[in-house]
């Protein structure tokens, strides 16, 4: 599978999906439905724990996967954004992590598999989502106690390495560290991706995406791009990009800044635009599309997707742009 | 990075690049307990504050990597190592450069890369303990991410001659590469720089063995660099820096030669190689390259003669004086050095025939200038604003002889009146916008604020102003606006009018304020646009430019309201039947520990400094950017920097001459919610003229937008139960304000004619105003009201707003009805018992005020209220007992369009 992806990037512009939350909002779950039966005496509230759906609510979770590549997606993200045990505290869910994400490997699998089965000429993917955790191990939550670290690097490298290894295990193609906006979070994961790879004795994609927070240019964590970059290059990774926080518009001097200085294939999933006045995404498929064909033109990416705010339609449109691309050419050698 | 070209790279915050043209790297080396005795002090007596500043002052001297060891007996290293790095990574000053972890115990460095999110370096491993730890340490180093110092060191011993260097680097090489996988341009070697000059024969080829390794490593090693630490050489010099300083540089520049490309060198104890006296350079240099055998007993013989001479102090550098006049203005105006101005003045004066005329040329030449580089992004704002504080200080200067003259004449661009309206006391915008144009040579003729309709226009009228500013910050002053604008076009003016303030747009100028008023009307939305506007509406050409900005607006009108209207409103009847429901069954309202009013006075204004959120002082001077990472910005970080340190230097004399006072009041009531949207607040202890038990009402509005099935339309109401739960529960409101003394302060400034201090003390009485609110918030929840005793935020998490509870404020998005702060002024006494005043505008007073609620229901979120209904208009009336044009003109910004 590895080789596949490779071979597909050399040969054009790889689509991701679009938001899941987004998209889950849209069958607005209840509490009740989140619990579901097997939940429903759970000690603390359960609405708004999206990655638990997998389990409650798995035909709503393979629907949005399958309007996804129905829309023209490559990839898709499995629905484990918060699947650590450190982000699964607040629900006191820790228990159920590798299953979290090993279910939620599995159906993204099923759906890509049917995809590709119906379409063999198009491979489908399944990214492992691996989100930032809701702690930061390099900024101290109390300003009184700089010193302060909230997480440690060793407990986010176990969390994480459970995670990598029950995305690994559940059938993930890659996998995909993202909205990293502290660098030290996304080298725990990286270091634990690097400890399952030698312990299964395998070797598995992996994409990288920070997140630049505003117009500082720079990530959560204080960082340039360049510093980012630096910072995130010491293993062989698929891709490196950006996600989230900006719309495709403010990210783009950032990602030009990216791809101009590195030589892994490179991605971006941006926002819908900025928030409005409502915290709601309203830019439209034809405006995303619109600016994302700017970074096409100026070979930009090998994998282009959405973040907050898309949905289906983004991603056709998005993928409509991408089919008239060239893929953004990388200077290096096909690992085989 | 690329792979065609194999650079060592690091990265702190920023990253570095280690290409063949970067000239060499120092590495800063006194955060070393081994090294730094006062380090060493510091970190043993936990004085990390100022070890944090040994490392700011290696970075702002240079270095562009700091080493930190914590190797000593008395100290827990791991500990001490992770502590002082956690600390290093808050401070972006310190942490834009990389780290070099040093420590000979493995543990150690693991610490530290477990802290570090840049690409540190690792200081160092060797075969010292064998092949196998040697390989497992690498992999590790690879993994965190890191670049790794190899020593000249394996099973056997230190490498001390050129054959042990070179066998045991390529050796180290060979499994580092082709074992680990090792990157081979993150790979450092460090082939021990040893003391030359000890007397020992076998120590006179230590630095030319070093070199020649350095140089077979340079040639036969691929993309490997090389360091050390360059002091070791000298070591036989302690005490007579003279000669060290001088064997460091020449030691350095023949490495340098020979391809070392960073070290660890304090820059305190290095000379510059060219400045060497050629006597001592010719006997450092026979010691260093091995040139004479008797080489050594030479240069201590010399070194006795060259014993202790001190460097001189940098003196201030005050080259510019001596140049030209007109060259000596334009630096002090470009730079704001108001050191020499009058007396450079006094001699233009005299090479004139008229005082107005070193006006006109002198110091108009140096201002377009300024102009200029503001123009072209070059310059900003709080340097221009120092710019014209020596402009003020020249004319003022000036301004005694052209009275004596008795010459009216002057040759201002034009004039320009400018006022903060009606009811509203904000002038920081107002004030730099005046500022800037004065700059630009126009004539300002500033009203002040709260300055009603028709002296704006009759003014106006008898000084024949060319253009008419207004600015505003609260809601109704938008109101007030389009009043005067009517009020212009009735008194058949034709004076262009500026619209400014935070809360003006272009939208609200557009729509409300454009269509009443005939003879142009712009908004402007940051002071360096003023002078390109002003300059286009007094043009020749200014009717083109009135006609083209009639019809921007006029198509944006049509665009908005066309966009107005597709909103979907439902009745207020609709929307309280979709109110929030909150479980009141199950929830316990927590009792405040304290009811009733308290007042806090003299508080200590120190307390507040860390409450303060600096992001908006930064965004009332036009620059624009999240703080810290505003002081980094590539553009306007040196200027944000320059403007916090003033800001700082200037709160420190707030803090300790305390010339700002602080006070605040606020009570905690019983409440409950009733008829939907009011809430009655029980009065349950005496205080003022109030009854005891007597009842007060807080109207709430609710949202009207259309929601999606299961979103709730809001108001304030919902967060507090409802009498029919038969709970009791609680409400709490409060003003504090940190301005007492800020209007006296600025206008002393301003008589000396220093705006940049006057607008200074304004903006940050506003910030410790909003830090005190947000103090006493957390005062509150811990303490008065207890509800989140054990709460514990940090500043930033206090500006994100983490806390449970909320404070919202009336005038603000959750409930715009100034009206309310009538209420909360009769709630809790404030004016008697602080001496904040409400305008006709109800604006506070001092403006470095806040007022609000206080409500503690853990589901209470902030949110805005939207467009209301014309049926939501006139409940309120009613509840309010106003007439409905009365309450439209309050509520008119947030009126739905009809």
């Amino acid at each position: 599978m590895k080789n596949n992806i490779y071979k597909e990037l050399q040969n054009r512009i790889l689509v991701l999906d679009g938001a899941m939350g987004t998209m889950l909002q849209c069958y607005q779950f209840t509490e009740e439905d989140f619990r579901g039966t097997r939940f429903k005496d759970w000690p603390v509230p359960l609405q708004g724990n999206n990655d638990l759906l997998s389990l409650t609510q798995p035909e709503a979770i393979k629907e949005v996967h399958a309007k996804y590549f129905q829309a023209g997606a490559d990839i898709v993200e499995t629905n484990t954004f918060s699947g650590t045990t450190i982000a699964m505290a607040d629900y006191e869910m820790e228990e159920l992590v590798y299953e979290l994400n090993y279910e939620s490997a599995r159906l993204a699998k099923e759906v890509a598999n049917d995809f590709t089965q119906r379409e063999p000429s198009k491979s489908r993917f399944v990214a492992g989502s691996i989100g930032p955790t809701n702690k930061t191990a390099s900024m101290s939550p109390d300003v009184n106690n700089p010193g302060f670290r909230a997480v440690t690097f060793d407990e986010l490298r176990l969390a994480y390495k459970q995670q990598a290894e029950a995305l690994i295990d559940g059938g993930c193609d890659l996998l995909l560290v993202e909205t990293i906006f502290d660098t030290l979070n996304a080298k725990a994961a990286l270091f634990a991706i690097e400890e399952v790879k030698e312990e299964k004795g395998i070797d598995v994609p992996v994409m990288v995406s920070g997140t630049i927070t505003d117009a500082s240019g720079r990530t959560l964590s204080g960082q340039t791009v360049e510093a980012f970059l630096i910072s995130m290059s010491h293993i062989p990774l698929l891709s490196v990009g950006f996600n989230c926080a900006l719309g495709a518009d403010q990210l783009k001097p950032y990602l030009q800044r990216l791809s101009q200085k590195t030589d892994f294939f490179t991605s971006a999933h941006p926002n819908a635009g900025l928030p409005n006045a409502f915290g709601e995404y309203d830019q439209t498929p034809e405006e995303m599309q619109e600016l994302i064909e700017s970074y096409l033109e100026d070979d930009l990416v090998n994998i282009i997707g959405g973040c907050c705010g898309t949905t289906p339609d983004h991603i056709q449109s998005i993928a409509e742009a991408a089919s008239k691309y060239k893929p953004r050419a990388v200077h290096r050698e096909v690992e085989v | 990075m690329s792979k065609d070209h194999k650079y060592l790279t690091l990265s702190g915050l920023e990253p570095l690049v280690v290409t063949p043209t970067t000239n060499f790297i120092n590495v800063g080396e006194r955060t070393n307990v081994t090294g730094s005795r006062k380090f060493l002090r510091l970190v043993r007596e936990e004085k990390f504050d100022e070890a944090l500043e040994v490392a700011r002052h290696q970075v702002e001297g240079g270095a562009q990597i700091i080493d930190v060891n914590m190797d000593e007996g008395m100290i827990d290293g791991v500990e001490a190592m992770t502590t002082f790095l956690n600390l290093v990574a808050s401070e972006p000053d310190i942490a834009r450069v990389p780290i070099m972890i040093d420590s000979s115990k493995w543990e150690i460095i693991e610490a530290g890369l477990k802290v570090v999110q840049g690409k540190c370096v690792v200081n160092s491993i060797s075969l010292k303990e064998g092949e196998e730890e040697f390989i497992r340490q690498a992999k590790l180093v690879k993994r965190y991410g890191a670049a790794v110092i190899v020593m000249a060191f394996d099973e056997e011993g230190q490498a001390d001659t050129y054959e042990r260097r070179i066998e045991i680097c390529e050796r180290s090489y060979k499994i580092l590469t082709e074992v680990v996988g090792f990157p081979p341009e993150d790979i450092i070697f460090d082939p021990n720089i040893f003391p030359v000059a000890t007397g020992m024969e076998e120590h006179r080829k230590n630095a030319v063995d070093f070199f020649r390794a350095t140089q077979w490593i340079r040639e036969n090693l691929p993309y490997a660099n090389i360091s050390g630490g360059v002091s070791n050489v000298s070591f036989s010099f302690r005490g007579n820096n003279t000669v060290r300083e001088a064997m460091h540089a020449a030691f350095l520049y023949h490495a340098i030669q020979h391809g070392m490309n960073m070290g660890i060198v304090n820059p305190a104890m290095l000379e510059v190689y060219d400045e060497i006296p050629k006597d001592l350079l010719e006997h450092v240099e026979d010691v260093l390259l091995n040139r004479r055998d008797d080489a050594t007993e030479r240069l201590l013989a010399f070194a006795e003669t060259v014993k202790g001479n001190k460097k001189e102090g940098a003196s201030k550098n005050l080259e510019w004086r001596d140049n030209k006049l007109q060259e000596r203005i334009t630096h002090a105006l470009v730079k704001g050095i108001d050191e020499f101005i009058e007396e450079d003045v006094e001699q233009a004066r005299k090479a004139v025939e008229r005082p107005i005329q070193v006006i006109e040329n002198h110091l108009m030449n140096g201002m377009n200038v300024v102009g200029d580089l503001f123009g072209s992004g070059k310059m900003f704002l709080p340097q221009v604003v120092k710019s014209a504080r020596v402009m003020k200080r020249a004319v003022a200067y000036l301004n005694p002889f052209i009275e004596a003259e008795k010459d009216e004449r002057s040759s201002s661009l034009g004039k320009v009146l400018l006022a903060t309206v009606k009811g509203d006391v904000h002038d920081i915008g107002k004030n730099i916008v005046g500022v800037v144009l004065g700059c630009n040579n126009y004539e300002i003729i500033d009203l002040g604020v709260m300055v009603p309709p028709e002296k704006i226009i009759q003014m106006a009228i008898q000084e024949q102003v060319d253009i008419i500013g207004l600015s505003g910050l609260i809601t109704p002053s938008l109101d007030e606006m389009v009043f005067l604008a009517k009020e212009m076009q009735k008194n058949g003016l034709n004076i262009p009018l500026l619209i400014g303030g935070a809360t003006t747009s272009r939208a609200h100028t557009a729509v409300k304020i454009a269509p009443e008023y005939a003879k142009g009307v712009v908004h402007v939305n940051d002071a360096s646009r003023a002078v390109t506007v002003v300059g286009n509406l007094l043009q020749e050409e200014k009717e083109d430019y009135k006609k083209q900005i009639r019809d921007e607006y006029e198509k944006f009108r049509e665009q908005f309201l066309s966009r107005g209207r597709q909103k979907e409103y439902t009745s207020l009847k609709q929307a309280r039947k979709n109110k929030l429901q909150l479980d009141w069954q199950t929830y316990q309202p927590f009792k405040p520990n304290q009811l009733g009013t308290h007042v806090l006075e003299d508080l200590d204004l120190k307390k507040l400094g860390d409450y303060i959120d600096w992001t908006p002082f930064f965004r009332s001077w036009d620059l624009h950017g999240k703080f810290p990472a505003i002081l980094e910005d590539d553009i306007v970080g040196e200027q944000a920097s320059a403007l916090f340190n003033d800001a700082q230097e200037m709160l420190k004399r707030i803090f300790e001459e305390k010339l700002l006072e602080a006070k605040a009041i606020f009570g905690l009531f019983e409440a409950n919610s009733i008829n939907d949207d009011d809430i009655a607040v029980k009065i349950s202890s005496p205080m003022g003229e109030m009854p005891k038990g007597q009842r007060r009402l807080f109207l709430t509005l609710r949202q009207q937008l259309k929601k999606r099935d299961g979103v709730p339309n809001i108001a304030l109401a919902d967060y507090i139960a409802p009498k029919t739960s038969q709970k009791t529960d609680y409400i709490g409101c409060f003003c504090v304000t940190a301005g007492l003394g800020a209007d006296k302060l600025a206008k002393e400034f301003e008589e000396q004619h220093d705006d940049y201090s006057s607008i200074m003390v304004k903006a940050l009485a506003d910030r410790l105003a909003e830090a005190f609110a947000e103090y006493l918030h957390e005062q509150v929840r811990r303490e008065h009201w207890g509800y989140a005793s054990k709460e514990s935020l940090s500043n930033e998490e206090l500006i994100k707003e983490s806390y449970k509870g909320i404070r919202p404020a009336p005038g603000y998005p959750a409930c715009p009805d100034h009206m309310e702060k009538q209420t909360i002024w009769e709630l809790l006494n404030v004016e008697e018992k602080i001496g904040v005043k409400l305008t006709e505008s109800l604006a506070m007073w001092p403006a470095a005020s806040v007022s609000g609620y206080y409500f503690a229901h853990p589901e209470a979120k902030y949110f805005g209220l939207g467009k209301i209904t014309e049926d939501q208009l006139s409940d309120y009336a009613a509840r309010r007992n106003l007439s409905i044009e009365e309450a439209r003109k309050w509520l008119n910004p947030n009126l739905a369009p009809r």
